[in-house]
C-alpha cells in the first residue's frame, strides 16, 4: 500500500513541476511511516519538504502556496493531528473558490493516516471522514486497498479542487496488485467488490475487511451479500448503492467513526428516500461505539464494529 | 548561577526518585517487547534529572501538566508504581482505569495533569491551570512542560503571550532533548536557542543544564518564587536527551552512536551518586539495599499488572459524560 501511494506521488511529481510534499517527517526520515522513502533523494529538498510540528501553520503555507500555482501534497502524520490545521482546510482551502468568486482555486491534496491503529488511546484513534466530508468545497476519498489508493491518488492531485485523502497505519503493509501502466481513478465512483443479491453491505477504509469477511461468513450459510467500497465520501456515489438495494433491498452500512452525524447517517436518508419501495428492511449500520477510543485491549474491541455484528445484522435483515 | 547548598536528604531524594524512574522504565521498556505494553511508549531514560530537580522544588498544591512521555514525571511526583505499571498494561487498577495507557498518566491527588497526545496542547492548557490558581488566589504555581518540537507550534506563542499579558503563575519548561522524533532542534527554525522565544513576549527566559539536577532544581525554585509572587510567567529551556528511540520502534538514523554515549557519560545518576559517596552522604551498601528495595518495587509492580484484570467492555461507555444516564446511541 505505501509504495502504491509513493508511486502516485512519485508519478506525479515527475509528470507536474508544480507537485511537491510538505509534512512531518517527510524527507530525511523518508516518512513517519515509510510512505515517502526515498523522495527527498529523487526530488531533493526543494520538493520534499520537512516541516515543524505545525500543522496549523504549514496546512496554511500549503493553502496560500495553491492559490498560487503550486499544487501542494501535504502529509498529516495522522488525521488526528490535522484538527490543528482544520481551520485551513476548512474556512481556507474548502472555500477560496466561492469567497473569490472563482477567481482563486486551491489544488491542494491533504493527506495521510485515518482511525484506529491499535491501542493509541483518545486522541490518536479518530476517524475524520464524516467531519471533511460535512464542508461544502471539499472531496473526501478514503482508501482501502493499494490499486484503489494509487489510481485515486493520482486523480486527487490533478484534481482542481481541495482534496481530503484518508489511509491507514494499519494498511500500510497490506499487499495488492498494481498494474505497470498509468491508470487514473476517477473520484466519486463506488466498486463493487463483491457481487450478491441477498444483501448490500456498504464500507470503506479498513472497515471494507470487516466487510468482505462478514460476507465470506455470510456465504458459508448459503446467504450472498453484495459488498460495495464507496472509495470516495464526497461526492457519494450514492446511485451504485441504490442500484445494488434495487436488488438486495437491503443495506448494511459499517463504519468506524461513532454513529451519530455519521456518513451512515447521510447514505441512509438518501437510501430511503430514494429507494423507499425497495426496501424489505429498515437500513442497518454498524458504527464504532458513541464514545472515544480508550486504550485498553478489551476497550478498543468494545469500540470497534465486528463481524459478527454485520452477520448478524444481515441476518437479522433476512428474518434469520 | 550562585550555587544553592543542599542537604542529605534532598540528594539521597534525588537518587531514589531517577533510579526508580530509570528501573521501572527499563522494565516497561521490555515488557514493550513482550506485547504486554502496546500502543505508543515513551521513554524518559536519561531526562531524569529534570524531573527530579523540579519535584524538589515545588509544592505539593503546585499543578503540573505535561506531554506522553510522562512515566518519569507521573514516578518523580509520587504517583505509585502500581497504579503506574497497571495503566501501561491498559489494567483497571491504572492510574486512568487502563483508559489512557502511557500517554495519559494523571493524578488528581498528585496535582498531575496529565499525560497529553497531541503535540503542544497542554502549552494553553498549563496557562488555563495557572489562570485558575491566580482567580482562586492559591499562590500555587503550574508547570508546563513541552518538547523542543512542541515549541514550534503556534499555540505557544499565543498561550506565552497571554500568560505574560495576564501574568499567569505558569512555569513554562521546554525539555530540550534535541529531537522531535527524528528531527533535530536546528532544523525545525532559525531560532535554535528556545529560551530566546521568551523575549518576543519579555518573558524572564533562560537555558537551564538538564543533565544537573541542582541547577533544574534553582531555576525551578526560582521561576515557582516569581509565580507566587504574582510576577508571571518564566520560561526555561531545559536542555536534555532522551537515550532511546522517541518511541518503541525507532531506528535512530538520524543521531550518533557517539552523542548518545557523550550524554550518557554525564548521566545524572552516575554524578548524583558520586556526589553522594564523596560527601559521605551514604555508603555503597545503601545503594545496594536501594537497588534492591526498587527493583523489588518494579517487581510487584509488574505484577501488580499482571494480576489486575482488563476493564470489561461495558465500561467503554463509563468516565465519558458525568452524567451518568446521557443516553449513548447504540
Ligand atoms: C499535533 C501533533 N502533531 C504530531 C504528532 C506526532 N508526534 C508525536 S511526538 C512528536 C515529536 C515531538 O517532539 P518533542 O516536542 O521534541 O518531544 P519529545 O518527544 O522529544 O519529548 C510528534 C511529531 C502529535 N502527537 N501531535
Ligand atoms: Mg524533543
Amino acid at each position: 500500500m505505501r509504495e502504491a501511494i509513493r508511486e502516485a506521488m512519485s508519478e506525479e511529481m515527475r509528470r507536474d513541476e508544480r507537485v511537491f510534499l510538505m509534512g512531518e517527517e517527510v524527507a530525511e526520515y523518508n516518512g513517519a511511516y515509510k510512505v515517502s522513502q526515498g523522495m527527498l533523494d529523487e526530488f531533493g529538498e526543494k520538493r520534499v519538504i520537512d516541516t515543524p510540528i505545525a500543522e496549523l501553520g504549514f496546512a496554511g503555507i500549503g493553502v496560500g502556496a495553491a492559490m498560487n500555482g503550486l499544487r501542494p501534497i501535504v502529509e498529516f502524520m495522522t488525521w488526528n493531528f490535522a484538527l490543528l490545521a482544520s481551520d485551513q482546510i476548512i474556512n481556507s482551502a474548502a472555500k477560496m473558490l466561492q469567497m473569490s468568486g472563482g477567481q482563486y482555486g486551491c489544488p491542494i491534496v491533504f493527506r495521510g493516516p485515518n482511525g484506529t491503529a491499535g491501542q493509541l488511546a483518545a486522541t490518536h484513534s479518530n476517524s475524520y471522514e464524516y467531519m471533511y466530508a460535512h464542508v461544502p468545497g471539499l472531496k473526501v476519498i478514503s482508501i482501502s486497498n493499494p490499486y484503489d489508493a494509487k489510481g485515486l491518488m493520482k486523480s486527487a492531485i490533478r484534481d482542481e479542487d481541495p482534496v481530503v485523502f484518508m489511509e491507514s497505519e494499519v494498511m500500510y503493509s497490506d499487499m495488492g496488485e498494481v498494474p505497470e501502466e498509468e491508470y487514473l481513478i476517477p473520484i466519486g465512483v463506488a466498486d463493487v467488490k463483491r457481487a450478491g443479491s441477498d444483501v448490500t453491505i456498504v464500507a470503506w477504509n479498513k472497515m471494507m475487511k470487516v466487510a468482505l469477511e462478514a460476507a465470506a461468513e455470510l456465504a458459508k450459510e448459503g446467504i450472498e451479500a453484495e459488498v460495495i467500497d464507496l472509495r470516495t465520501i464526497r461526492p457519494m456515489d450514492y446511485d451504485t448503492v441504490i442500484n445494488s438495494v434495487k436488488k438486495t433491498n437491503r443495506l448494511i452500512i459499517v463504519e468506524e467513526a461513532p454513529p451519530f452525524s455519521a456518513i451512515s447517517s447521510e447514505l441512509s436518508h438518501v437510501v430511503q428516500f430514494r429507494a423507499f419501495d425497495h426496501l424489505d428492511y429498515p437500513v442497518m449500520r454498524i458504527n464504532g461505539a458513541d464514545t472515544p477510543v480508550a486504550y485498553a485491549p478489551t476497550l478498543v474491541e468494545a469500540y470497534l464494529p465486528k463481524v459478527s455484528e454485520v452477520v448478524k445484522a444481515a441476518k437479522g435483515s433476512l428474518y434469520r | 548561577m550562585v550555587a544553592q547548598k543542599f542537604n542529605k536528604g534532598t540528594y539521597l531524594e534525588w537518587y531514589r526518585s531517577m533510579l526508580l524512574q530509570r528501573r521501572f522504565e527499563e522494565r516497561a521498556g521490555m515488557l514493550y517487547g513482550q506485547q504486554k505494553i502496546r500502543g505508543f511508549c515513551h521513554l524518559y531514560i536519561g531526562q531524569e534529572a529534570v524531573s527530579a530537580g523540579m519535584m524538589s522544588a515545588l509544592k505539593p498544591e503546585d499543578k503540573i501538566i505535561t506531554a506522553y512521555r510522562d512515566h518519569g514525571l507521573g514516578l518523580a511526583r509520587g504517583m505509585n508504581s502500581r497504579e503506574c505499571m497497571a495503566e501501561l498494561y491498559g489494567k483497571r487498577t491504572g492510574s486512568s482505569k487502563g483508559k489512557g495507557g502511557s500517554m495519559h498518566f494523571f493524578s488528581k491527588e498528585k496535582n498531575f495533569m496529565g499525560g497529553h497526545g497531541i503535540v503542544g496542547a497542554q502549552i494553553p492548557m498549563g496557562a488555563g491551570i495557572a489562570f485558575a490558581e491566580k482567580y482562586n488566589e492559591t499562590g500555587a504555581v503550574c508547570a508546563t512542560m513541552f518538547g523542543d518540537g512542541a515549541a514550534r507550534q503556534g499555540a505557544l506563542h499565543e498561550a506565552f503571550n497571554m500568560a505574560m499579558t495576564w501574568k499567569l503563575p505558569v512555569i513554562f519548561i521546554c525539555e530540550n532533548n534535541y529531537y522531535a522524533m527524528g528531527t533535530s532542534v536546528e532544523r525545525t527554525s532559525n531560532v535554535d536557542e528556545i529560551y530566546k522565544l521568551g523575549y518576543a513576549f519579555e518573558m524572564p527566559a533562560e537555558p537551564v543544564n538538564g543533565m544537573v539536577v541542582e541547577e533544574v532544581h534553582q531555576a525551578m525554585a526560582a521561576a515557582a518564587e516569581r509565580g507566587r509572587k504574582g510576577e508571571g510567567p518564566t520560561f526555561l529551556e531545559i536542555r536534555t536527551y532522551r537515550y532511546k528511540g522517541h518511541s518503541m520502534s525507532d531506528p535512530q538514523k538520524y543521531r550518533t552512536k557517539k552523542e548518545v554515549e557523550e550524554y550518557k557519560d554525564m548521566d545524572p545518576l552516575i554524578t548524583v551518586k558520586a556526589h553522594i559517596l564523596k560527601k559521605k552522604y551514604a555508603n555503597a551498601k545503601w545503594f545496594e539495599t536501594l537497588e534492591q528495595e526498587i527493583k523489588a518495587e518494579v517487581d510487584d509492580a509488574v505484577e501488580f499488572a499482571e494480576n489486575s484484570p482488563f476493564p470489561e467492555a461495558d465500561e467503554l461507555f463509563e468516565d465519558v459524560y458525568v452524567q451518568e444516564d446521557y443516553p449513548f446511541l447504540s
